[in-house]
């Protein structure tokens, strides 16, 4: 069960896996994500589901290593199992035909847009995707985003490629060329999720975010995974992912986030020792 | 006659207390407090039951076990005898022992209570039920005429274990559909190690599968198939045991404040996921060095129990009555006052107060008095005006109660809820408003007990098996 088909090394620091999971393949709608955990003493962490093949039954996730869980995950390879996928959880993303609309990912943050994006294309919108990272090699999906994308724009940190600076320079470019747009997604570390918001608000333009939250469960049980939106509490798992990035409380997200932040470099730091006796 | 009776009375022995771990020692592992009777103390508890031949005990237990019949084969020292009577009524011995209410469900009503303490009928229960399995391989029932029929079963707690066990050995084949990665809800979420050793419930859980049944976890109903497409995968009965999950969390400002958590997210943590083994198992679970648990239930105890054994220096109930109004057992507040626990009675946190990096530093309590009794028959709180103080803690679990998760009943548009949104079933079979749907458990009684959705189960695997037999709805 759960067996890997596929590995690759996409970007630095970013793996891409296709898993056997032919269940969670014909369920899984754009937006939505699994939990996994690698095994018995393992963590459980969530991560969106890029892609899905039905046919073959399997499902693509994309992860960036920021910690134990996600580096354990980069050591396995085709052939390995992971002993837990559950999902698809949280809400499927609103789609529909809304006009124009702009995705934007920052760094491993674009594999969360990819599937809405395409979801949006499918959907018949006018695609404009911009794909940001700290440097060249950090931009994952380029070529799978061009291929259903109307326009794409890259930014990088460092001007290594695409154009120099963050995905709000691009945005506002597009957004002060008096095109019309109707809709704005972003996906991406919270700070980048914030200042999109911020400049969309400005332009009055409808803004969907996919939050991060930690988790646990994935179904609503512990409640870890609450956010604030609009002065309300919500459970991202179950509730969201997506919220209406106007209404969200980022700071509150990146406290939360930070809760196990000496914990995680332990864990970390245990596992990279481990692994270097190896 | 007269004389006999006297001498007898005389001669009955005080109720056998359980040897425990030392508190000081008990605080530093999660091993079961517990330890249990010897075959001697078991036999001398054993001997203070009259067996009485209208025992009032059998009415106080929701399931109805043979109390007498299975004391006498104790007294006999037919242990295993003994067991196996209990498991007649109640599938699940070595839990109930452990964690059912006996207090006030069998004991209470013993008749040995008038005079003297009541038979400790559940250390009883505990004893001949591990003696059972420790003396090796448990026996299988026969196999039944299969009826070729399939039920699904969605979860994996007391209620749906029940239904599934007693389904299969009718000769269903039984699937059950698991959100989380292990069998047995709360009691392997929940209830922590030190009071019900995880090695118990698979035990149980492994039982029900080698009666063949089919177990798949990681499986979320409501999100990876619905009822209905159940029901089109050809399960001919749906059983819902999905407990009563949702946390329900004090709406007070500061309430997202990182330190702050749910008694389920705190104890999922810490047993499910085995934080306090840490950084051996990789999931974190952080305790503050004064930790306080809002609450005064089970739940609260054991959730403060926990932290105490996560290093905690100190600990903290807040509660907004006073003792006598607590919901939690006895046993549990004599255990956590043992372990060093203190009790803030009569207060009520009114906010919770962060520092600047957005951690709980402090709450604002406000002192209450008692009023009339409410609709619970307990005495109401009510809030002292301008009584407010404020109360340092790095860490706060809030531990007032939990709802139904509507995550997989907002996908059956047909199921009647009632107005807290458990489901509407029948008490009696479990029948819901959706034909071949059947619940139990907590998610039909609200928060109740293990024997109460054991119960449950019990009741309504007699009316699937009617239904699937007559298919009469
Ligand atoms: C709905 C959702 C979808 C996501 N999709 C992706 C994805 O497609 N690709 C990807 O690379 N990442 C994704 N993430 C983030 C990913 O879950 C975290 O990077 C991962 O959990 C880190 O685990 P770690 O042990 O490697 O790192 P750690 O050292 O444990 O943590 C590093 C940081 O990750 C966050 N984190 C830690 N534990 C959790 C947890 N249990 N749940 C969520 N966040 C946590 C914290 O901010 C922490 O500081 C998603 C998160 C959510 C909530
Ligand atoms: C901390 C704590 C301590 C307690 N202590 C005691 C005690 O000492 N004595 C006592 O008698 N009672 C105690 N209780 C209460 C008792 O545990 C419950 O009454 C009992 O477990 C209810 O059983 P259940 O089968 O109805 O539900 P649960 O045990 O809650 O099990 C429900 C199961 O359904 C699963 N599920 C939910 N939704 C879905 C879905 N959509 N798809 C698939 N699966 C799903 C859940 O993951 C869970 O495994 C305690 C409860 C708690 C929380
Ligand atoms: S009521 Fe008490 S004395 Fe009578 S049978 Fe039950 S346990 Fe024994
Ligand atoms: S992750 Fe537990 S409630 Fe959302």
């Amino acid at each position: 069960m759960n067996q890997i088909v596929q590995k690759k090394r996409i970007a630095e620091g970013i793996n891409l896996f296709e898993i056997e999971a032919p269940l969670i393949a014909k369920k899984r709608k754009p937006g939505q994500f699994v939990i996994i955990r690698i095994d018995e003493t393992g963590e459980r962490i969530p991560l969106t589901i890029a892609n899905a093949d039905k046919e073959k039954g399997t499902i693509t996730i994309i992860v960036q290593v920021v910690g134990k869980t996600t580096e354990h995950l980069g050591t396995l390879n085709s052939g390995d199992s992971i002993l837990d996928v559950v999902g698809p959880l949280g809400q499927p993303t609103h789609i529909e035909r809304f006009g124009t609309v702009i995705a934007v990912g920052g760094g491993v943050g674009h594999a969360v847009c990819y599937p809405i994006a395409r979801g949006m294309k499918d959907a018949g919108n006018y695609l404009i995707s911009i794909i940001g990272a700290r440097t060249k090699n950090l931009i994952i999906l380029e070529n799978e985003t061009n291929a259903f994308s109307d326009e794409l724009y890259i930014t990088t940190d460092d001007g290594s490629y695409g154009r120099k600076g963050f995905v709000t320079d691009q945005l506002k470019e597009i957004l002060d060329s008096g095109k019309k747009v109707d809709l704005v997604l972003a996906s991406g570390p919270a700070i980048m999720m914030k200042f999109v918001c911020l400049m969309t608000k400005e332009y009055g333009i409808k803004t969907i975010v996919s939050l991060n939250s930690i988790m646990v469960d994935g179904t609503g049980m512990c409640g870890v995974c609450r956010v604030e939106v609009g002065g309300k509490t919500k459970f991202a798992c179950v509730d969201g992912p997506e919220f209406d990035g106007h209404e969200v409380n980022y700071d509150l997200l990146l406290k939360r986030l930070a809760t196990y932040k000496e914990e995680e470099k332990l864990a970390y730091d245990k596992f990279m020792l481990k692994t270097k006796d190896k | 006659m007269g004389e006999e009776k006297k001498k007898k009375k005389k001669e009955r022995a005080p109720r056998q207390e359980m040897t425990r771990q030392d508190p000081k020692k008990r605080i530093m592992n999660f091993n079961e407090v517990a330890l249990g009777y010897s075959e001697e103390t078991a036999v001398i508890e054993a001997s203070r039951c009259i067996c009485c031949p209208k025992p009032k005990c059998v009415d106080g237990c929701p399931v109805l076990v043979d109390i007498p019949g299975f004391i006498k084969l104790v007294q006999e020292r037919k242990f295993v005898e003994a067991s196996k009577m209990i498991k007649e009524t109640n599938v699940l011995p070595a839990i109930c022992g452990r964690v059912c209410p006996q207090e006030t469900q069998c004991e209470i009503v013993c008749v040995l209570s008038k005079i003297d303490k009541p038979v400790a009928i559940g250390r009883l229960e505990r004893f001949v039920a591990d003696y059972e399995a420790a003396a090796g391989e448990i026996e299988m029932p026969s196999k039944p005429e299969p009826k070729g029929k399939k039920v699904g079963v969605v979860g994996s707690g007391p209620a749906g274990l029940t239904v599934a066990g007693e389904l299969a050995k009718m000769g269903y084949e039984v699937t059950i559909f698991e959100a989380l990665h292990k069998p047995g809800g709360v009691l392997v979420y929940g209830i922590p190690e030190f009071r019900l050793p995880k090695a118990i419930v698979a035990r149980e859980v492994d039982f029900v599968k080698k009666l063949g049944v089919e177990l798949k976890t990681n499986f979320v109903v409501g999100r990876i198939a619905t009822v209905e497409e159940l029901f089109e995968q050809g399960y001919e009965a749906i059983f819902l045991g999905l407990g009563a999950g949702l946390p329900w969390f004090l709406n007070l400002p500061g309430i997202n404040l990182v330190g702050i958590y749910s008694a389920n997210e705190f104890l999922t943590r810490s047993n499910l996921m085995k934080a306090y083994l840490f950084p051996e198992y990789d999931t974190p679970l952080k305790v503050g060095e004064k930790v306080v648990v809002i609450g005064g239930g089970n739940v609260a105890m054991d959730s403060v129990r926990t932290s105490i054994r996560l290093g905690a220096k100190e600990t903290h109930i807040i509660y907004r009555r006073s003792r006598k109004e607590m919901p939690a057992r006895e046993e549990e507040i004599e255990n956590a006052e043992a372990e060093g626990v203190i009790f803030d009675f009569l207060v009520n946190p009114v906010e919770f107060l962060g520092d600047n990096e957005g951690r709980i530093r402090a709450m604002k309590l406000l002192r209450m008095k008692l009023g009339e009794p409410d609709d619970s028959g307990r005495r109401r709180p009510i809030p002292i005006e301008g009584s407010e103080f404020e109360y340092e803690c790095n860490t706060a679990v809030i531990a007032i109660g939990q709802g139904p998760n509507p995550l997989a009943l907002s996908t059956m548009k047909t199921l009647k809820l009632n107005k807290w949104g458990y489901i509407e079933a029948d008490w009696e079979t479990g029948k819901t408003s959706m034909k071949g749907v059947f619940a139990g458990g907590d998610i039909v009684t609200g928060e109740a007990t293990v024997i109460e959705a054991m119960g449950f189960g019990r009741r309504a695997s007699i009316a699937i098996d009617k239904y699937l037999t007559t298919e009469e709805w």
